[in-house]
């Protein structure tokens, strides 16, 4: 800190206009030191960071903070209308892009109302940034107006999280927590700001910190060649092969390595329900999702298969089913990212830790160096076994129904999208399911949707995000009417901005899912899934300045959709009112095995399909 | 079985927090836990007693090292080590029984290091079974107060646990 040199802080663009005086200076680059409030500092290092929008609500703690953000353009601030909007819509701009969300919050019921956002966002390992105000320093503890203890509340749905004491401390915090939240296995870090630090009565010199190394945070940059060569020789072994890939291909950018190694192979692939999107859903090697929910052929090819290769993928209990009967005859190979992952619900036979965009690339090296090949035969009666199961046709659904069946909504949703340059996101239910099922995606980030921790009220604010990160993409959220109802108030937002989404609500007058497990488990008694006081979702949307439209019969949907998606600058809610006795199937019954799948009744029993 | 695991830590605000929050978020078992700073004051050193299966401790090992805050850790028990722990305990010492418990404290090589006419506290260190041997040996009608410090424990040889 031997020179420093103050010059004035001038808004936007924050320019030094005196070059020759620096170089006059021995020994110094002509690398001005700028003088900044801690407000000032949060704004310039969120631009340093290159971020475009932040997600937000003020509040008394960050007011500092947004008075520096009125007085610089290049952050665009998106005011939501509540907080776990904010981090959803941080959340989806994050998946859709790859960059991470950032999200400004105040202290107290602003931190509180994130905290579903930060969770759904580590469940799911995607990269946001939050900021919260605190009290200001000398009160912390004291139980002060708005007072929480956020870095309490958030550590265990965090990957880090920090509180800032000082404000020397603010701009190289900054840069971990994008640093942190970025590399390894992403996911959100919060920043905890007191609101004495961003005082704006107080300078201090503010130069960006480009680089950031951490002794106690080295994430691995690939994987242990021998193990690599391990897995090689498993696959030249395999007779019956299987591949299953999870959300880790996507937020790894490793769609181009996985559809290589599939194809370079041959072998059969499933997508995990954050994992869809990573292979392109029509291609044949395709054996669409897998688990709970997942394709007859994708379930029993995982349970027959002998060789299992997971990519990127964490062994949920909502893929694994009863892990006791998980892939009982595999030797299975894991390439993760994060070391705890493997090994944790499966023990797994080789273990390659490292980021599987370099590990795919490496195995398709090793793979194509091999004398040996792919025992093409065996391949050849797996396939004929597989395509015997896909045969059985587990999506069927009656086609000649007089209501609109929920599949036959996502299938002409997909009709209507498919050649456009199409995200869709989607809320909890059996909606997700639906259009998980139904929805062909070729591309990975285009469907964006809260996997693991399942949080209602995902879907609207996170296509806030994914529309602003591509706002020349058409936007979709299919969700249901329990979901949509608790983030609601996000429509105005919508309507601020501008953000033309069609949303696609399949309307069935019920909690889907939990009518469809109280019809199976609990003797029809439908306790409490019932919304018998639904508003007029029509009226509802033009309330707040959208266009609504309601849907009653099968021959109306593709017209109408067509007429929706074709107002390419308004919001268009869909109350597609759909069959409330559907069910979503196949289905594997918390507990139970990969073969033992209810079917849709229409099917005979599974004994009788073997 | 039993593992004792050191772990070096960034002397960070709420580093301690990040693992007990870890342990009962993920269901391990803590038997004790110690931490104090190192001769760099920027790492901490915590000295972990846990028990488990191999499978889960080796989640818990796994767990440990995801924390951003940690910047070495090792399982001790996989290899020759040794292990002390500190307890003061304040006994009953009147007449009739001082002279015994200033005895007792002299075969376990422990120290006397507080006097009065009704009880001594006596400062002992060794693995946790001399301690509980000590305590059973007084025995709970002469003992009025025990304070342990947990296990610490380094591994044997050259090699050293740092950055």
């Amino acid at each position: 800190m031997q020179y420093q040199y103050f010059a004035r802080f001038r808004y936007s663009p924050l320019i030094i206009h005196f070059p020759g005086f620096f170089a006059a200076i021995p020994g110094h680059a002509e690398v001005p030191v700028v003088e900044l409030t801690g407000a000032e500092i949060v704004v310039q290092a969120l631009k340093d960071e290159g971020v475009e929008y932040v997600f937000g609500y003020p509040g008394g703690a960050v007011l500092h903070i947004y008075d520096a953000i009125f007085r610089e353009d290049a952050i665009k601030h998106i005011l939501v209308r509540h907080e776990q909007g904010a981090t959803h819509a941080a959340d989806g701009y994050a998946r859709a892009t790859g960059r991470p969300g950032v999200v400004l919050v105040t202290s107290g019921p602003g931190a509180t109302n994130a905290v579903t956002g930060i969770a759904t966002a580590h469940m799911d390992s995607i990269p946001l940034v939050v900021l919260t105000g605190q009290v200001p320093t000398p009160v912390i503890g004291s139980d002060a107006f708005q007072e929480v203890d956020t870095v309490g509340i958030t550590r265990p749905c965090v990957k880090h999280n920090f509180l800032v004491k000082r404000r020397e401390e603010l701009a190289e915090t900054i840069r971990k927590a994008f640093y942190i939240a970025t590399t390894g296995r992403p996911g959100p870090v919060v920043v905890d700001i007191p609101k004495d630090v961003t005082d704006p009565n107080v300078k201090i010199p503010y130069e960006h910190v480009k680089k950031v190394t951490m002794r106690s945070y080295n994430p691995v940059e690939k994987g242990h060649p021998g193990q690599v060569r391990k897995a090689v020789e498993l696959m030249l072994a395999a007779e019956r092969p299987m591949i299953y890939t999870g959300g880790g291909v996507v937020l790894g950018d490793a769609s181009d390595e996985l559809t290589e190694l599939v194809r370079l192979s041959g072998f059969p692939v499933t997508n995990t329900l954050m994992g869809l999107g990573a292979y392109p859903a029509s291609d044949r090697q395709f054996l669409g999702m897998l688990g709970m929910h997942g394709t007859y052929e994708a379930n029993m090819a995982m349970h027959e298969c002998d060789v299992l290769i997971a990519i990127g993928a964490r062994f949920d209990d909502r893929v694994t089913g009863k892990v006791a009967h998980f892939c009982p005859n595999a030797k299975i190979v894991h390439v993760d990212i994060d070391p705890s992952s493997i090994s944790k619900n499966v023990k797994v036979d080789v273990p390659i830790v490292g980021p599987v965009k370099r590990v795919m690339h490496d195995m398709v090296n090793v793979l194509r160096e091999q004398k040996s090949a792919i025992n093409k035969e065996a391949l050849g009666r797996w396939w004929e076994r597989i395509e015997g199961w896909r045969r059985v046709d587990c999506l069927r659904y009656d086609r000649n129904s007089e209501r609109i069946k929920p599949q036959f909504a996502v299938e002409t949703l997909y009709k209507v999208t498919r050649d456009q340059d199409f995200y869709l996101t989607s809320d909890v239910g059996q909606h997700q399911m639906f259009a998980a099922q139904f929805y062909k995606f070729e591309k990975p980030r285009r469907w964006i949707n809260s996997g693991g921790l399942g949080t209602m009220g995902f879907g609207l604010p996170s296509a806030m995000g994914v529309q602003l990160a591509h706002p020349e993409a058409t936007v979709a959220c299919v969700s249901g009417e329990a979901s949509i109802l608790m983030c609601i108030q996000e429509l105005a937002t919508c309507k601020q901005y501008h953000l033309p989404i069609k949303v696609v609500l399949l309307n069935n007058g019920y909690m889907g899912m939990v009518r469809q497990w109280q019809e199976f488990f609990y003797g029809g008694r439908y306790s409490h899934s019932y919304l018998d006081s639904l508003p007029d979702f029509v009226g509802l949307a033009q309330s707040f300045g959208h266009v609504g439209m309601r849907i009653e019969k099968p021959a109306d949907l593709e017209g109408a959709m067509r007429e929706a998606f074709g107002m390419k600058d308004r919001l268009v809610f869909m109350d597609v009112v759909v069959d409330p006795s559907e069910n979503v199937y196949p289905m594997i019954e918390a507990g139970k095995g990969h073969h033992e799948m209810y079917l849709p009744p229409q099917l005979s029993t599974e004994s009788e399909l073997a | 079985m039993r593992h004792i695991i050191s772990i070096l830590l960034e002397n960070e605000a709420g580093a301690l927090s990040r693992v007990a929050g870890l342990f009962s978020a993920r269901g391990f078992n803590i038997e004790s836990l110690t931490v104090a700073p190192t001769e760099d004051p920027s790492l901490s050193r915590m000295t972990l007693v846990t028990s488990g299966s191999e499978d889960v401790i080796e989640q818990i090992m796994k767990q440990l090292n995801k924390l951003i805050d940690t910047v070495k850790l090792v399982d001790l028990s996989e290899g020759p080590h040794i292990e002390r722990e500190l307890m003061l305990i304040k006994v009953r010492a009147e007449k009739g029984t001082r002279d015994e418990m200033k005895r007792l404290a002299d075969i376990f090589r422990a120290h006397i290091v507080d006097v009065t006419d009704a009880s001594y506290i006596v400062e002992m260190t060794g693995d946790g079974d001399k301690l509980d041997a000590f305590i059973g040996i007084v025995g709970p009608d002469h003992i009025i107060e025990v304070v342990r410090s947990g296990p610490l424990a380094i591994a044997r040889g050259s090699r050293g646990l740092t950055v």
